[in-house]
């Protein structure tokens, strides 16, 4: 317990260990702990802007398909549109045609009728004569009564 | 056990007693063969116990922490990388929280003085018979194993922090100021010599209460385990594990007073306004 040279020593050596602390010890760790902080730091910040850029890219995608959504349903309306526009003009252009048709074939069978009926006219007009030929035999001059009979198969 | 009678007053004084080396009397150097011996050296003399201990502590110390320095990993810290920082983080908390100026060496410095107390103050835990058995098996007939229950070195440390104070009380105030606060202070300039009184007494203080605290902290404690060493040895383990449980808490606080004390006093010493 006596004081002696010992304690010059302890000095000494404590003022050593310090200088050694202060000059290899101390400043590497707390620098590689203060970069690890701040790497985690950076970390955490980096997630948290991914984040919101994925938020933000979802919102953007949702409006996307929402707008293309619209387009779609736009498209497929004016389409409808178009469509119906389509078949009224067709159903018109058909009617017409129809109607062409129509009155075409009603004045081909007037024809025919008027036809048919100059035809059964004549048919009549010599069956008459025929028949009138047969009654009469040699008293009827053809020639006389081709006017009368001409004429009686007008007004038949 | 040196004398071979086995009192128990022989047996203490036997624990108590420094492996000298110093100038005799008549001027050769040697080893003190006993505590007369020793004490008739003077001051001319070492304490290899203490030393080299506290040298190979220190070390070790050193060479820990100097490993996890040179292979700090940012990236993936070692478990006792981990260990090793959150004793500078809890350093550097105390040393931000106590500690306003702006000195590169103060955290250095706290962390020296808590890790190396820590590790003398261990030495105590160590039962206390085997480390000077062994000693004596190899013809070395007396060793105090724990460093800090050495005056020496308690005082070596606080005269250490002693200049310190010194040092950074004039190179931050300026000499004039430090005198000025020694003087001019608390009764202002015609209460001068009661002034340099008081607080050369406050100054004074700071490095013997340091190095006593600690000295009669590990001293005492380290008393308890050699009186408790001088029972019968099947009884033994029913006080000293009880009291090393409790020793360690001794060990860590003494540590960490001393570190806070430390960092106190430099944070004093830079204060320009007093």
């Amino acid at each position: 317990m006596n004081i002696n040279l010992t304690l010059v020593g302890q000095t000494i050596m404590f003022a050593m260990f310090v200088w050694f602390c202060m000059k290899f010890i101390w400043p590497p760790l707390v620098e590689a702990m203060a970069a690890r902080k701040k790497s985690i730091e950076d970390g955490l910040k980096a997630a948290e802007l991914g984040k919101e850029e994925h938020a933000l890219a979802q919102k953007n995608a949702e409006e996307l398909i929402a707008s293309t959504k619209n387009q779609a349903a736009e498209i497929i309306a004016n389409a409808d549109k178009q469509a119906n526009v389509m078949i009224d003009n067709a159903k018109g252009v058909a009617s017409e045609e129809a109607d062409k048709i129509k009155v075409h074939a009603k004045s081909e069978l007037d024809q025919e009728v008027v036809k048919a009926r100059n035809e059964l006219k004549n048919q009549v007009s010599t069956l008459v004569m025929q028949g009138v030929n047969s009654v009469l035999e040699k008293e009827v001059d053809v020639k006389a009564h081709k006017d009368m009979l001409s004429k009686l198969s007008q007004s038949l | 056990m040196a004398s071979g009678e086995l009192t128990s007053g022989a047996y203490i004084k036997h624990h108590l007693q420094n492996l000298t080396y110093g100038k005799f009397p008549d001027g050769h150097w040697g080893f003190a063969n006993d505590a007369l011996e020793a004490k008739e050296m003077g001051f001319m003399a070492f304490h290899v116990d203490t030393l080299g201990f506290s040298f190979v502590l220190g070390v070790l110390f050193l060479f820990l922490f100097a490993m996890a320095a040179k292979r700090a990993s940012i990236e993936a810290p070692s478990g006792f990388q981990n260990f090793l920082e959150s004793i500078i983080d809890f350093i550097d908390e105390n040393v931000r929280g106590s500690f306003s100026g702006k000195n590169p060496m103060v955290a250095p410095l706290a962390l020296t003085t808590f890790i190396w107390i820590i590790l003398m103050n261990t030495m105590d835990l160590v039962p206390v018979d085997w480390l000077p058995s062994l000693a004596g098996a190899m013809g070395v007939h007396f060793l105090k194993v724990v460093p800090t229950t050495d005056p020496n070195a308690t005082f070596g440390m606080s005269i250490g922090i002693f200049l310190l104070i010194l040092y950074y009380s004039v190179k931050e105030k300026g000499l004039g100021g430090f005198v000025g606060e020694l003087t001019l202070h608390p009764f202002g300039k015609w209460m001068l010599p009661f002034n340099l009184f008081l607080e050369g007494v406050n100054l004074l203080a700071k490095p013997v209460s340091l190095a006593l605290r600690l000295f009669g902290n590990m001293y005492a404690g380290e008393m308890i385990f050699i009186l408790i060493a001088l029972l019968p040895f099947w009884i033994q383990w029913s006080l000293s594990l009880p009291w090393a449980i409790f020793h360690i808490l001794i060990v860590l606080l003494q540590a960490f007073i001393f570190m806070t004390l430390v960092i106190v006093y430099m944070d004093m010493a830079h204060q320009k306004e007093h």
